[in-house]
């Protein structure tokens, strides 16, 4: 069984914006709004840390968050190291670290909850 | 009825301070950890209790720290503390001299005045007169405690810290205790004589024979009163940490530190902060507008249990609140080890750094991730490797893994350890004696926390300090005004000020300016602070570059890459790394050398000449 | 009735402002132009050939230059660098650094621009690896008329074209786009293309914003007859390698997965930015600028050359980035608008 399954939307082809799954993107947004501000750049995925070692891809992460496609976030956003050099390269500011910060939090939330029902 | 009994308020709150006082000691002692409690018993018996003592009174009573920062704040502090304590003292060597005995009852030295009235005893004039000096003398610290609620300016604060119930109760009761005091005597020493210079003449003043006689006992028992209130109320509020501070002091003093835990003696830090506010002036965040997760605010969250995320991450860790907090408490420790203990649940996963190759040679290169960014610091230090004839390996400049501080800095020291762990695993694998940083955030990590034997783990300053020393590396003074800002991470957090203002002063002309060292500004690109927008970090970095561009310098050097990146932004300054200055200061010395027509010496010449 | 000749300062003289000169010219008016520089033209003196149809700059400046041979109440003054602008009563004191003072009655700011320093973007290495040039030195080394090659005099085998080079980037203070540097690149790379068959050409992007009638075509061309390849990805940094190549690291964010490139030579596709002139000129508060620092328009629909000062007009790239059409026809719009001004003022003049 998936470990997020609590975080799903639909498994399907499509982006579902019908039915996705905002809760995680509403929580990041509420207390790290520049990350409406990514224009998918890539910069920040081009430098990570992470990245040149392992297929981890925060652009992506961040993409599938506002897309609702949340299910496998949790357990690809722990390959994060926390060095702070995307940041250091958004042409948006974006403060990535807090969104990575923030995802775990509230992951780990929902997981909780999820554990509870 | 007993008219005695006006003395029950105070009996009562001292006795109930004490039982509360002994049940929170027993607990904070009990619940350290064994290794702590032998250490606490090992300094009672060790001659470490004199420094605890010494510590105490200049801490407590004197306040000698937040004289060194204010003296307007120190005196009131002083003079109510030591004014009292002192009080206390004569009062019973009064007591006891009038008695001619030991046992007296604990109250008498108290209300002694009201149950003196008349009789000579030896000295009896000077010890009035004495305790009348004294009372003037906490009086002075109660008159200036009112007028800094009023003007705040006068004690070179901007804010004091918001009150709550406990606190009123308690402020409100201590401010009361010694104008009824001087009251109480004042009027019984109209009826009877018994005052000095200064109870004797307000007792005329204030008093006829007629109310002094029936305002009198009114009077002691609202003194008594007071005192009583205070007592009760001293646990509840802000001035528990005048106990507190004490046994923090004596735990300090046997050794106890901080752990990434938090245990009794985080508590004891938390509850040893008085208020005093005088982080809340040290911070930065002021320039951004950011005012309510300063230290002060955070340990009161804590204390309050509804410290959250938006106020724990908010905080540069930058240390600058830490080296005048009066108490002495390790606020950024402390503040680490609430993310540490906010963050316990969250995973990391480095399956992925399974085996990498690593590479012989003696002296290792991890320029971190932050100065992949920054390739003139890189290529200034390939530059001085070469010059020293190293060999060496770079260890991070395809790919490796963070130094595990930023981690650190976020709380997450689980995960940081496995990134320590495999990285030790290579350092140790390529058999390098010396290992050298250019970042201080790096720098900091692999000095603390890395357990590297056999390996020496330097900074870049100190490297070429030694290169200089070795005349490796040869520099002429650059004619340029230079600023060396220190980096937080290497200044208070790793106590690094003087190497690198050394190998300034080889390079050019090095300013004084008033903010430096230990009170050296943030440039507000701090890893510590995940909530910050950026907007909020540009305003503290103009602050601090304003601050700077007063002094006219042509080249602000730093030693840490971030600073460098967040500096640079602002364009108004020529920022550089200590490395860029160390090798234009280089070119200059051959520049000039050749103009006299000299040989070559070094590699680093030879190379220039066979560019030019 | 006599019309009155009013006196137009035009501060500037890159196309911007020859053009606007030789239209207030044309229309009666005296007209000074001032150039900070020995001769003018502005930064077209250093472009070598005009997208989107490959034209000569210099045929653009020397025709604008012949024009001001027909009038003989128009006046250049070279190297003379304006410094402030005063007002007084409706009038204009224009002071330049070398003591020169002017009176006017009214004035045309055209000043055009400052390239971006790509040294601020320390992580790309310009200015640091020999390799790494911007699309300004391009064009200096295009029209030097040499084959390009390498620091190290090599045919450059790979070369990737860097777009957004202190443009739509925070991390500069410049959120704007630049507009003209992305069909920059493209002519540029077709140029080295044609200049180099062999030679592979990347073009790093984050959005292509080819605005322009005809400058699709030349992407159009680009793919078409030069296999020239589009990488939606920005570089997020460059490194030198042994042999002096650089190593470049960005995601190819349409595949989704990093990517790392060797070539041999970098161009930055740099920006244009307020210069020295927006300084100078707002630091008395006679004049506004806007949010990117370029001089701030009274209304930025219908009188776009109009400043928050009436009788003060703007013209070409101190407002905005333009390419050479714009600003031409941006500088006819400030001609027509600075006629209605003194027209004005002369009926209101004479009614007094
Ligand atoms: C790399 C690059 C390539 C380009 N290629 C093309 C192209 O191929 N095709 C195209 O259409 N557009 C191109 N452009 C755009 C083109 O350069 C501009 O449209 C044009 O230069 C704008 O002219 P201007 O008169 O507004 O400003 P400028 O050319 O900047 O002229 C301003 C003039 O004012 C003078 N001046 C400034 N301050 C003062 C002062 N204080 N006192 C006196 N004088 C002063 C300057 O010396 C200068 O002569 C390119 C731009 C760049 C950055
Ligand atoms: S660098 Fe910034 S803008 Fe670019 S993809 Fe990453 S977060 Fe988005
Ligand atoms: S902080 Fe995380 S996502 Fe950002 S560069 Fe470092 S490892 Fe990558
Ligand atoms: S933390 Fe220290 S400086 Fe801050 S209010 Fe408490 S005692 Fe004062
Ligand atoms: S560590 Fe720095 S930012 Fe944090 S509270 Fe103290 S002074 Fe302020
Ligand atoms: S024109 Fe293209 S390269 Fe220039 S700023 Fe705009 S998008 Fe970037």
């Amino acid at each position: 069984m998936n470990e997020f399954a609590h975080l799903v939307s639909r498994p399907s082809r499509q982006i579902d914006y019908q039915t996705f799954d905002n809760r995680l993107l509403a929580y990041v947004l509420r207390y790290e709004p520049s990350f409406l501000t990514c224009m998918s750049c890539g910069g920040c995925t081009a430098t990570c840390s992470a990245g040149k070692l392992t297929d981890f891809n925060i652009r992506r992460i961040g993409l599938m968050l506002r897309r609702g496609q949340t299910d496998k976030l949790a357990a690809e956003i722990d390959k994060c190291m926390f060095c702070g050099k995307c940041s250091l390269v958004c042409p948006r500011d974006v403060n990535i670290r807090n969104v990575v910060l923030l995802i775990k939090k509230e992951s780990t939330r929902l997981h909780a909850e999820n554990q509870k029902v | 009825m007993n008219e005695k009994l006006f003395v029950i308020p105070f009996v009562a709150g001292m006795a109930l301070l004490f039982i509360i006082l002994i049940v929170k000691g027993y607990k904070w002692i009990s619940s350290l950890s064994k290794i702590d409690r032998l250490r606490l018993i090992n300094a009672l018996k060790s001659r470490r209790i004199l420094q605890s003592a010494k510590d105490i009174f200049m801490e407590c009573l004197i306040h000698r720290r937040i004289f060194k920062k204010n003296m307007v704040l120190g005196y009131m502090h002083m003079s109510l503390a030591f004014g009292w304590f002192l009080l206390i003292v004569v009062g019973h060597l009064e007591a006891f001299v009038a008695e001619k005995s030991l046992a007296v009852p604990f109250y008498l030295p108290i209300f002694f005045r009201f149950f003196e009235t008349g009789k000579e005893f030896a000295g009896s004039k000077i010890f009035a007169a004495l305790m009348d000096l004294l009372l003037l003398f906490v009086l002075s610290g109660v008159v200036l405690a009112w007028s800094k609620r009023f003007y705040k300016r006068l004690f070179g604060m901007r804010r004091t810290t918001r009150l709550q119930y406990g606190d009123q109760i308690a402020m409100t009761a201590l401010w009361l205790i010694f104008p009824l005091r001087l009251l109480a005597e004042s009027a019984t020493a109209h009826q009877f004589n018994n005052g000095s210079f200064i109870t004797q003449t307000a007792g005329s003043l204030f008093f006829n024979s007629n109310t002094a006689s029936t305002l009198a006992l009114p009077l002691w028992a609202a003194y008594s009163l007071a005192l009583g209130s205070f007592f009760v109320a001293l646990p509840y509020s802000r001035y528990m940490h005048i106990p507190t501070e004490m046994l923090f002091i004596i735990f300090k003093n046997a050794g106890i530190k901080l752990k990434k835990r938090t245990n009794s003696f985080t508590e004891l830090a938390i509850y040893s902060c008085s208020r005093c506010g005088i982080c809340l002036d040290n911070c930065q965040l002021n320039n951004a507008g950011i005012k309510n997760t300063q230290s002060v605010y955070v340990l009161k969250s804590i204390r309050n249990k509804n410290i959250d995320d938006e106020q724990l991450f908010n905080c540069l860790l930058c240390g600058k609140c830490q080296v005048d907090c009066p108490v002495g408490i390790d606020l950024t420790s402390l503040r680490i080890t609430q993310r540490i203990e906010s963050t316990l649940q969250y995973n990391a996963s480095y399956a992925y750094l399974e085996n990498q190759a690593t590479t012989k040679a003696g002296l290792i290169y991890f320029a971190g991730c932050m100065t992949h960014l920054t390739p003139r610091i890189i290529q200034s230090m390939q530059h001085l490797f070469e010059l020293a004839g190293e060999d060496y390996w770079f260890l991070d400049k395809e790919k490796a893994p963070c130094c595990g501080r930023p981690l650190m800095l976020a709380g997450q020291y689980d995960a940081a350890a496995k990134l320590i762990r495999n990285n030790t695993t290579q350092i140790i694998a390529s058999g390098a004696k010396k290992l050298v940083v250019s970042c201080p955030i790096c720098y900091k990590v692999f000095k603390e926390d890395y357990q590297l034997p056999g390996v020496e783990v330097l900074f870049h300053a100190e490297y070429i300090l030694r290169l200089m020393n070795a005349g490796l590396l040869k520099t002429a003074p650059l004619q340029k005004r230079i600023i060396y800002h220190d980096p937080c991470e290497l200044g208070r957090g790793s106590g690094m000020y003087e190497i690198p203002r050394e190998v300034v002063k080889n390079s050019g002309q090095l300013i004084r300016i008033k903010n430096e060292q230990e009170h050296s500004l943030c440039c507000g690109g701090s890893l510590g602070n995940l909530k910050i927008s950026q907007a909020e970090r540009n305003l503290i970095r103009d602050s601090a570059i304003n601050e700077y561009l007063s002094y006219q310098p042509e080249y602000l050097v730093t030693a840490c890459p971030l600073c460098k990146k967040t500096f640079a932004r602002n364009r108004n300054m020529v920022v550089m790394d200590l490395a860029e200055l160390v090798l234009e200061a280089s070119d200059e010395f051959i520049k000039r050398k050749k103009l006299k027509g000299n040989k070559v010496t070094n590699i680093r010449e030879l190379e220039t000449l066979i560019q030019s | 009735m006599e019309k009155e000749q009013k006196h137009v300062a035009v501060i500037g003289a890159g196309i911007a402002g020859l053009h606007t000169a030789n239209l207030l010219a044309q229309s009666g008016h005296k007209v000074t132009i001032l150039e900070k520089e020995k001769y003018p033209g502005g930064h077209l003196n250093q472009w070598h050939h005009l997208f989107p149809d490959h034209s000569s700059p210099e045929w653009i400046i020397s025709g604008l230059l012949d024009e001001q041979l027909q009038f003989d109440h128009l006046k250049m003054i070279s190297s003379t660098e304006i410094t402030s602008i005063e007002k007084n009563n409706g009038h204009f004191a224009i002071n330049a650094g070398n003591e020169l003072r002017i009176y006017a009655d009214a004035v045309v700011i055209s000043t055009g621009f400052k390239l971006f320093d790509a040294r601020q973007k320390e992580e790309y290495g310009y200015g640091l690896f020999k390799n790494v040039i911007t699309s300004a030195d391009l064009e200096q080394s295009l029209k030097s008329g040499q084959p390009l090659t390498t620091a190290s005099g090599k045919t450059p085998s790979r070369v990737a074209f860097i777009h957004c080079i202190g443009s739509r980037d925070a991390k500069c203070g410049n959120t704007y786009c630049s507009k003209v540097c992305c069909i920059t690149g493209v002519k540029q790379a077709l140029e080295i293309s044609e200049m180099l068959p062999e030679t592979e050409i990347f073009c790093f992007y984050m959005d292509l914003r080819l605005y322009g009638s005809k400058f699709d075509d030349l992407y159009l061309q680009a793919q078409k007859k030069h296999k020239i390849q589009f990488i939606r990805g920005r570089l997020s940094e460059a490194a030198e390698t042994h042999d002096k190549r650089l190593q470049i690291k960005a995601e190819d964010t349409l595949s989704g997965r990093p990517l790392r490139m060797e070539v041999d030579m970098i161009v930055l596709l740099a920006g244009m930015e307020k210069n020295e002139a927006h300084q100078m000129f707002s630091s008395t508060k006679l004049l506004e600028l806007d949010e990117h620092g370029f001089f701030k328009s009274k209304n930025i629909q219908l009188t776009r050359n109009e400043t928050t000062q009436p009788g003060i007009f703007i013209a070409g790239t101190c407002i905005c980035p333009m390419s050479v059409n714009e600003t031409i026809e941006n500088a006819g719009a400030a001609s027509i608008l600075v006629n209605r001004y003194l027209e004005h003022q002369q009926l209101t003049n004479h009614h007094e």
